[in-house]
Parts: C-alpha cells; structure tokens; sequence
C-alpha cells in the first residue's frame, strides 16, 4: 500500500515523463499497426486511417491511463479552481477570513519568534548550558554579590567548575576633548573570556595573572566602543585608553556579536586587579560570578557544593559570613530572568488569540456551508460522492489557511518590527537576544506548524457537517432538519469557545491593567512632580577628602540654586525607586545580639535632600543640618520601617546605632524619624533605611534631585551645563525626571508591555467573539423567518419575538461568561508572578470583564433580534 | 465469430501476466500475441491494455524499461516480475473456479 502510495507520489512529480512516455509507447503502437495492415495489403493512407480508427480518441486513452496511476490532478486543480471561484464571488467572506487569520497566525508566530530569541536561541558562547551565574545569598538578599575573599576561597576550594571568574561594575570617567564623559566598564578576572569561550578578534586575550594587584593596567575593548571611540583601526592595540585619570594599554578588541547582558552597555572590560577598599573585607559584596561547569556535573550538585564552601566560611567567620549562602543557576536563568514569564504570557495570550480566530473562521465557513447545503445537495444529485464533496471542502479550507497564511507571515514580520521598536532603548540594550527576532528557520516551522493546524480546524469543521446531511432532506424546499439543528448545536457550541476564550483574555488584560494601576501607584513617600535628576562621577584625583567633596557639593547646590524657578537642590548616594542595595549591616545599641546581619539600606543625603527636595515627612525629631560636619557628633535619621523592625514601643530618638562590632567611630545617633521614603523599585518591599549627612563622605558618586517650580524637563539641560561650569571634570549622565525614572524602571516597563499587549490580544478577541456571537443569532433568526411569521399571525406580540430570539443570546453569553471566568482564574493563577497589587480572583476586575462582554453580547444579538420582532407575517409567509 | 469479443471481465490482466510469462514484450507485442494465440478470437483494445498495464505495474506485478524494438525503434518493454508469477498463479486458479463455476451452471439440467 506505501509502496503504491509512493509510486503514485513519484508519477505526480515525474508527470510529464509519464506523458511523454505514454505518447510514445502509444505512437509505436500504432505504427505497429500501421506497417501490420500495410502488409495485408492496405496503401499507407488507409492502413494510417484505420490504425487511428483502431486505436481511438489517444487524449481519452491517456486520461483513462492516468486516472490509474495519478491523483486525478484535474479534479484537484477543479476544486482550487472552484474554491477560488467561491471566494471571489463572496470577496466579503474571503476577505474577512483571510484576515482574521492573518491577523491570529501573525500575532502568535511573532510573539513566538521573541520566544525563540529569547528562551530558544542558545547564548552567543561556547556551550551555554555549561555556563552558570554564581553568587552569594544572604536572608535580605536572594542574588547577593560575592566579596573578594570569599570568592577567592570559592575558586580555590570548588571542584564543580572548571573556571569561576568575576566582573565588577565600574564607573570610568572619559576624557573627550574638553568634556568629561562616563563611560561604564566591567573589571573582571582574568580567565572571564576564556570561560565564556569568547576569542578577541584583534589583539589577544588577558593572560593568567594579569588580574592580580599591582599587574599592568590593561583593557579590551568591545566591538562598539572600538567602533564608536577609536574608529575600528586595527593598530588600536598597543595604544592607551585614560580612564579616570590613569593609563590602559589596550590589548585586545572582542567580536562584534559579543555582548555581556548583565552589564550591556559596558564601554571597557579591564582586570581586576588591586583590591578597592570594599574588596579588602569579607563583609563588602561587590563581584557577580559566573562559572563553567565541569563535564557531568550538574548545576544542583554544584550549588550543594558552594553551599558547603559558604556554610564552611560562615563558620570560619561568623562576622561577615554568617547565613551567607550560595546560589548557583544557569547562565540563560539569570539573563532571562523576568522576561520569561512576560513571554511566556503572551505567547499563552496569542495562541488563545489565534485560537479565536481558527474558531472564527471555521464558524464563518460553517455558515457558507449551510447556506451552500442546497448546491451540495444537488451535486451530491448528480452522483459526487460524500469523500468527494467532503474534498471540495478541504481545499477550499486549505486555500483560506494558505492565503491566511501568507498574509500572517507579513503580518508576523510586521508586528516583531513594531514591537521591536516598542522595547525602550535602555531594556533592549540589556536583552541582546532582541537582535535576533525576525523571520528565520525557527519562526517559519512554527508558522507552518500554525498553519497547518489552522487549515486542519477549517478543513474539518464543514466537512464534519456533511455526515448528517440527508441529502434529501436537503434538496427539499425549505427543508430545515437535522442539519440545521446539527449546525446550531456546533456553532453554538463555537461561540461559546470564542466568549471563553474572550473572557479568559480580558480577565488577563484587566488584571494586567490593574497590576501596573497600582505599581504606578505605589506610595513612594515623596512628591516625583516637579523634581530633576541627574547622577555624577566626580574625578577621584581631584576630589580627594572629605573637605574637598564637601566644598564641590555646597558649590553645586549654591549654582544650581541660582537657577530660575529652583526652590530646592538635594544630594544623595543613591536616589529612590531605585534598589535595595547600597546596604549596611546595623547593630543597636544596648540591645541583645545573636551575630544576625540586620540589612539596611544606607543613604547619605545632604540637609535639603529628604524634606525640601523630595517632600518627605519627618516624623519626629529633625532633620541633618548643615552643621552636622565632621567636627561634630554623628548622626543619622532612620525610616518608619527601621523605627518598627528595632524600636516598636520604644521612642528612638537619641539611641544610637552602630556596626555589627558597635565599633567607637561607627556610632550614630537618631536624631530624626521619616514616613517610608521607597529606596527600592515598585514592586519590592519596603526596607529599613538609615540617612547620614552626605558631608561626612567622600564618595565621588553622588545623584542631585532638584525641585523646581517651573517644568522640570526644561530644566535638565540647564542643570547639566551649570554642572559643567562648576566642574568640567564630571561625569554627567541619567538626567532625567523622578517621573521618568518611575515610569521607566524596568517593572513599571515590563508590566506596561504585559498589559498593552495582553489589553490588545482583549480586545481583538472581544471583537471576534461578540461577530461570532451575532452570526449564530443572525442564521438562527434567517432560518426561523417562518416560525417567527406563523407566530406573529397567530397573535404573538414583539416582545415575545425579542424573547424568544435574545434566550438563546443570553444563554450562550451566560455559559461562555461561566466558562471564561472559571478558566481565567485558573489562568490567572498561572501568571500570579505578573500580578501585582491585585489577586487573580480580583472580583471588580471579572465583574468588569462580565459586564463588558455581557453588553456587548447582548447589543450584538439585540440586532438580530430587532430584525426578527420587525419581520411581517405577511411577507415572511408568502415567503416560503 | 464477433470480429471482438469483449473478456470476461477481470481476464485482461490475467492474459497480460500469462503472456509475458512466455517472455519480455511491449505493448504491441502483448496486444499482437493474444491476438495470435487466440486465433484472431481475443481482440485487445488498446483503450484497455494500456491502463492495464499501468496498473500492473503499480501493483508490482510488471516492471517497464525502454529498448530497442525488432524495428528498432524504442518501446517500452514490460517483464513479469517474482510478485507477478505468483499473481498469475492465483489469477489462473480464480479463473479456472469461475470456468468449472459456469460450467457447472451450463450443464445443470434445464426444467421446464
């Protein structure tokens, strides 16, 4: 039987070979026959004559040769003529199909192809799945950052990994012309390109050693910054690169498709060598590693044993180590991290999108069919059989899908580019996978894969309904019966999958809507109207003491206060809506102490910072004065959270607090108490907090808020020049409004993209599924016309029409509403990490979702049924 | 006689597989022995050898190549395959139960 199959498969490729074949093979015949009556005796002419007669009409003996072997490739090319045929003399129908599909194969193939980018696509190094981020954890901190020494025990103790290397953030300040630029860098360890199995594509690689204290200053440069900074020469190598005042030979240039996620925009990786002050203690987390795991080891076994190496040095140094953990994850899981979920998401969204659209379709075709029953019938009449009948309809299903899917392939094109776009500047730069998205291998099977699927629903569904069609029944005048009532039942039972689907969809996107509501509304404790941000890196070799940074941050607030409209200018090591980091382990003083790290975040602010320029609320106490210098006693002021965790029922004003050894020159007094000021992002918790004078630092990183009266976008220009007349050695960069900044922080995106795209898949689906729901109404109503005739001639009033023809809306929209949010809350669920602020039963959001698709539904059918209570008896009776 | 006489249906293939059984032919050559060796009786119309033919050789039965004729022209010759003597075997089997079938039907006494 396969063998047949196969024969009759290969004749169809070699058809015109079998032609060619058969002609000759038959033209030998005949000549055969020819010279046979010639030698009986016949002239030429007439043996040729009745060698023709004997043989017949040659273009029916081919036919009747083919239609053994082939496929009968006229009636298949019959039926796509016909189909098409079909479409053309219904444009609407066609047209409609076509881009519903199209628009359902489009969503769901591009949405997949930021899937494969992203969760598919292996990362750019050699072996990534050997490839694992390890760091620290300590109880406040799942994914804390490793401190030198212990990762130089991790390195020398671990036998997992065959390399465990480090990168540091580094902030450098950049010389261009007369104007001082940062330029972010990564310090890392020797051997970090050799684990990634990244090969520099000029000059060479760091050499072992070369990261240790007191080696040579040396750095690679990416493939950007070599292209943007030194104009992609090639005897770049061998030349120096000053960074914040001191000179790096450049040794080598990485490859172009290089880019490290973790830190993307880094301008220039150089070793780590000497230990900064943070790397000198055990207790300061400042190194993030990544690690190559040895053949056969798996990442568990490897977190079992850096939790040994870390429980090891806890014990060793409980100061600093104590709960330390180890956290060991694939590579690919740290990189993706958040964005799986949201992916995962819409990929979820767009396939209950396209199943929609298959659904909406099919019922669409189901209608065609009902209404085409009569020419089935006839043709079935004429002597076509079921299959055959049952053929016309799988080509004309297969036609729609094709055509459906040519466009949702330029659609998918399309949508991957728009949204490509949509993804903010500074998120795309740390998700390098973007660049892959588009139209390759992967996304064209998954488009198949889509289509296919799609033409099998809209092949089977029509041709489903052939099985119980009598075709007597049919060809009867108005006859309308078990067909009729077969079709109702299935495309009732469509709708109802389109309103699920419909309400699953909304309850999604209403959610989403509420999630990213409430994290924009997130009580942040200060007023993010009205304020100007900017971060600045002062020059080290200049800004030396504290004396030195605390003359250049007077000067700037004296400047910037200059301005017009300014009413307020504040310093802070870190500004807020930020990240719970920056922290400082905190003892109390007079209190009992078991070792336990109480993690707080640190900020020293300057005397305006809290108050004036952020409006936050002091509680009780006062605030830092300008005479809280270094010649005076410490202090700090404390958050509400702090007050609660330490101090609950106790006043805290004049306690004092210290490090975890409550050393002499560590102690501070609180001498003032804030409402919550959130330091963290959106969707973290509230962390104590403590503010010391920025005086006392003399930290070159810093960040100024102002407060203007005026527009503070306008403002931001301003500032950055004015800082620049003050300092032409700074580091100026993020200036941008607290409300930006809000706005644009990574969850406030993430969520924002969710909800979009998820409010628009709604939206759609809300539009397919009401259409379908008024074409089940709509048939039902043509096809009652009489009944509803006979009725209002024997008395009925239009409301009872209304009645009779708005249950069956209602009934439908009731299950599908049940259904949907039955199923939505169980979806919901599924995406609870998504959800902020909002439970995944939120019942003002279902009931939102019920009372949309209810009106909706109802003004969708309310039109057929105000077409039925309008029908005349009259007419609809003589009709028939 | 007829100057045809239409087959019993179902007997062309088996005079086909019998035919080249005696030897590798073409078409013409199949159509012309029957011919002969049913003294001019069997008339092979080649409206029906050639789809014949065709069928046989999807089944597996024959198998097809081109040479050069007696009159050296190229024609495709048809061979019995193994498949295809096994399937003349069960053909002349089928037909000769159908033969004494009929026969037996023949010679039933007729009742007035």
């Amino acid at each position: 039987m396969l063998t047949r199959l196969l024969k009759k498969l290969s004749l169809l490729v070699q058809r015109r070979r079998f032609r060619s074949d058969l002609d000759e093979e038959m033209a030998f015949h005949r000549a055969q026959s020819e010279s046979e009556f010639i030698s009986e005796g016949m002239s030429p002419k007439e043996a040729h004559y009745a060698a023709m007669r004997q043989f017949g009409n040659t273009t029916r003996l081919r036919e009747q040769s083919e239609e053994v072997v082939g496929f009968r490739m006229e009636t298949v090319i019959q039926d796509l003529g016909f189909a098409l045929r079909q479409l053309r003399k219904n444009p609407g129908f066609g047209v409609t199909a076509v881009l519903i599909l199209a628009l359902g194969i489009g969503v769901s193939v591009a949405i997949f192809g930021f899937v494969d980018a992203a969760l598919i696509q292996p990362l750019p190094f050699a072996h990534p799945d050997r490839l694992v981020d390890v760091t620290e954890s300590a109880a406040a901190v799942p994914h804390a950052d490793l401190s030198r020494p212990d990762y130089e025990d991790w390195k020398r103790i671990n036998s997992s990994l065959s390399s465990l290397e480090v990168y540091a953030f580094e902030g450098y300040l950049l010389h261009v012309g007369s104007v001082t630029e940062p330029a972010p860098g990564l310090r890392v360890s020797d051997g970090f390109f050799r684990t990634l199995g990244v090969k520099p594509i000029l000059g060479r690689d760091f050499l072992p050693g070369e990261d240790k204290p007191g080696g040579a200053k040396i750095v690679m440069l990416p493939y950007s910054t070599w292209q943007k900074r030194f104009g992609g020469r090639a005897d770049v190598i061998g030349q120096s690169a000053n960074l914040s005042g001191e000179n790096y030979t450049i040794v080598g240039v990485l490859p172009r498709e290089f880019i490290w996620q973790p830190r993307a925009n880094a301008e220039f990786f150089t070793t780590l060598l000497d230990k900064s002050s943070c790397e000198r203690r055990r207790s300061c987390h400042n190194l993030v590693g990544v690690g190559r795991l040895r053949d056969g080891v798996t990442v568990n076994a490897a977190r079992a044993e850096m939790q040994r190496i870390a429980n090891q040095l806890a014990a060793l140094y409980p100061g600093s180590n104590r709960d330390q953990g180890a956290v060991v994850q694939p590579l690919t899981e740290f990189i993706i991290g958040d964005v799986r979920i949201i992916l995962l998401t819409l990929l979820g969204g767009a396939a209950l999108l396209l199943m929609i659209a298959c659904v909406n379709v099919a019922s669409l075709l189901l209608v065609r069919s009902e209404s085409r029953r009569r020419e089935i019938a006839v043709r079935g009449a004429l002597g076509a059989t079921k299959a055959r009948l049952a053929r016309q309809f799988v080509t004309e299903g297969l036609l729609l899908a094709a055509f459906g899917c040519t466009a949702g392939v330029f659609v998918a094109a399309w949508t991957m580019a728009l949204l490509g776009k949509l993804v903010p500047k500074t998120m795309a730069d740390g998700m390098p996978f973007l660049r892959q998205v588009g139209l390759n291998a992967h996304t064209a099977i998954f488009a198949v894969a889509v289509a296919t699927l799609a033409a099998f629903v809209l092949a089977v569904t029509p041709a489903l309904r052939l099985g119980s069609t009598d075709l007597q029944d049919a060809l009867s005048e108005g006859g309308r019966g078990a067909a009729g009532r077969f079709w109702q039942r299935l495309g009732a039972n469509l709708v109802v999958v389109e309103l699920t689907v419909a309400v699953v969809l909304l309850a999604g996107a209403g959610l989403l809507g509420r999630s990213f509501y409430s994290l924009l509304h997130v009580e942040t404790g200060i007023d993010p109207t009205h304020l100007a941000t900017v971060n600045v890196i002062a020059p080290d070799s200049k800004y030396k003491t504290t004396d030195d940074t605390r003359q250049l941050y007077l000067e700037i607030e004296r400047r910037l206060m200059a301005l017009p409209g300014v009413q307020s200018v504040g310093m802070t090591t870190d500004l807020p809506v930020q990240c719970n980091c920056d922290t400082d382990w905190i003892r109390i003083a007079g209190k009992p102490y078991h070792g336990e790290h109480n993690e707080t975040d640190q900020r020293e602010v300057s005397p305006n910072y809290l108050i004036s320029t952020l409006k936050a609320k002091l509680i009780r106490g006062r605030m830092i004065t300008a005479q809280d210098d270094a010649s005076h006693p410490q202090v700090m002021i404390i958050n509400e959270t702090l007050a609660k965790n330490y101090f609950l029922g106790e006043d805290p004003i004049g306690q004092k607090i210290g490090n975890t050894d409550l050393a002499p020159d560590s102690m501070r007094e609180i001498v003032g108490i804030i409402a919550d000021v959130r330091e963290g992002g959106l969707q973290q918790d509230l962390w104590p907090a403590e503010y010391e004078p920025i005086y006392h630092s003399s930290d070159t990183y810093f960040s100024i808020a102002v407060r203007t009266a005026g527009d503070e976008k306008a403002l931001l220009p301003t500032m950055v020049s004015t800082l620049r007349q003050v300092e032409p050695g700074l580091g100026i960069y993020d200036e941008q409004t607290m409300e930006q900044q809000i706005d644009g922080s990574q969850s406030a995106l993430l969520h924002k993209f969710a909800m979009w795209l998820v409010g628009i898949f709604a939206g759609l689906a809300l539009v397919l599924g009401v259409i379908g729901l008024y074409g089940v109404i709509a048939y039902s109503v043509s096809q009652r016309t009489r009944e509803i005739g006979v009725r209002m001639a024997l008395g009925a009033q239009r409301s009872t029409v209304y009645k009779l023809v708005m249950r069956q809306a209602v009934w439908l929209t009731a299950i599908g509403l049940m259904l949907g949010l039955a199923c939505s809350v169980g979806v919901s669920t599924l995406m609870h990490k998504l959800l902020f602020g909002v439970e995944a039963w939120d019942a003002p959001t279902l009931l939102a979702v019920a009372l949309i698709l209810g009106l909706a539904a109802l003004a969708a059918s309310f039109i057929p049924a105000w077409r039925a209570a309008s029908v005349n008896p009259t007419e609809a009776l003589r009709a028939e | 006689m007829a100057k045809k006489s239409d087959l019993l249906p179902g007997t062309l293939d088996l005079l086909i597989l019998k035919t080249l059984a005696r030897g590798t032919l073409h078409g013409y050559g199949i159509a012309l022995s029957i011919k002969r060796s049913s003294d001019d009786v069997l008339t092979v119309e080649e409206g029906s050898l050639y789809p014949a033919l065709q069928r046989l050789l999807l089944a597996g039965w024959l198998k097809a190549e081109w040479k050069m004729s007696e009159t050296n022209r190229r024609a495709r010759f048809y061979t019995l395959t193994r498949t295809g003597r096994k399937q003349l075997g069960v053909e002349i089997s089928e037909f000769e139960q159908m033969i004494a079938a009929i026969g037996r039907v023949l010679s039933a006494p007729e009742e007035a």
